[in-house]
């Protein structure tokens, strides 16, 4: 079946999570083929998922870690917060 | 980082048992991630951090109740975003974001953008701060039902059930909302990182030489 780049873009999510049945993948595939649009549309979207999942792209606060931690260990030390140990 | 299973197992048995000092340990892997968690949500970095505390806090409360059939991220990823939900619930929808929900269910047309020159992943982009700022912006842009969705399954890497349930949402839901998700995203950062990637021939370019 020919396929409209419209109806391409509709599925460039299904198509990166690889939830595409097999017959509309083979459809698709072929259009990205012969389609310089579409295959750079789904370029793009996939490296900017990487980009945004990547670990720079999002930074902890100075002294983050010391200060959850030393909450922590406050948390830790009151009986009340404390889990249920065994009998 | 893929931590070990096992030894996680066994350093929860021996907190539940009483040596609680250990939580340090178990929770320290994830600290990141339960922050970034609660950030792309609330987009304020002091409450991103006292809420991630919280999390962790809680966490350690209700240790006893991770049952184990789950990762135990995904137990706490789960726990940050309904955190980071409560508060923005707390700090009550702004206006803009209830007619946002209100568009959901329209069928939505999307373009994308056209990018043919960018076909590598430029991850030298990211070395720039401003590259990473643009990313955040774009993520933040996002509408908290789309955001929510994308930050799980895309970010700290829920499958779609895990994020379905940390949700309360369907898996047909968590999949509508994952593509516009994207999507939006692919239109907000497509235009910025042409401009980062490398000078080279275009569509057009490589089309007609």
């Amino acid at each position: 079946m020919k396929l409209e780049c419209k109806h391409v873009w509709e599925h460039i999510s299904e198509y990166l999570d690889h939830q595409l049945d097999a017959e509309l993948l083979k459809d698709i595939e072929n259009h990205l083929e012969n389609c310089e649009v579409c295959s750079a549309i789904l370029d793009s979207t996939r490296n900017i998922l990487v980009l945004t999942a990547d670990n720079r792209t999002y930074e902890l606060p100075v002294g983050y870690s010391e200060r959850l931690h030393k909450r922590l260990e406050k948390a830790l030390r009151d009986a009340e917060s404390a889990p249920e140990k065994p009998a | 980082m893929p931590a070990n299973v096992e030894h996680e197992k066994a350093l929860i048995g021996r907190i539940l048992a009483g040596d609680v000092d250990l939580f340090h340990e178990l929770v320290r892997p994830y600290e990141k991630l339960v922050y970034v968690t609660i950030f792309t949500m609330l987009r304020n970095e002091a409450e991103a951090e006292d809420g991630a505390q919280e999390v962790m806090i809680n966490a350690f409360r209700h240790l006893k109740s991770f049952r184990g059939d789950s990762k135990f991220s995904t137990w706490l990823v789960t726990i940050a975003m309904n955190e980071a939900r409560q508060r923005l619930r707390k700090a009550k929808a702004a206006p803009q974001e209830s007619l946002d929900e209100e568009k959901e269910e329209r069928e939505g047309d999307f373009t994308p953008v056209v990018l043919t020159d960018w076909r590598e992943i430029p991850s030298e982009a990211l070395e720039k701060k401003e590259m990473r700022q643009k990313i955040r912006a774009a993520v933040e842009q996002l509408p908290p039902i789309y955001r929510e969705v994308l930050v799980l399954r895309d970010l700290e890497e829920l499958n779609q059930e895990e994020t379905a349930n940390a949700l309360g949402i369907s898996i047909t839901l968590v999949k509508v909302r994952l593509h516009r998700a994207r999507m939006m995203l692919q239109k907000l950062l497509a235009p910025y990182l042409k401009t980062a990637a490398p000078a080279n021939k275009g569509f057009f370019g490589r089309m007609f030489s």
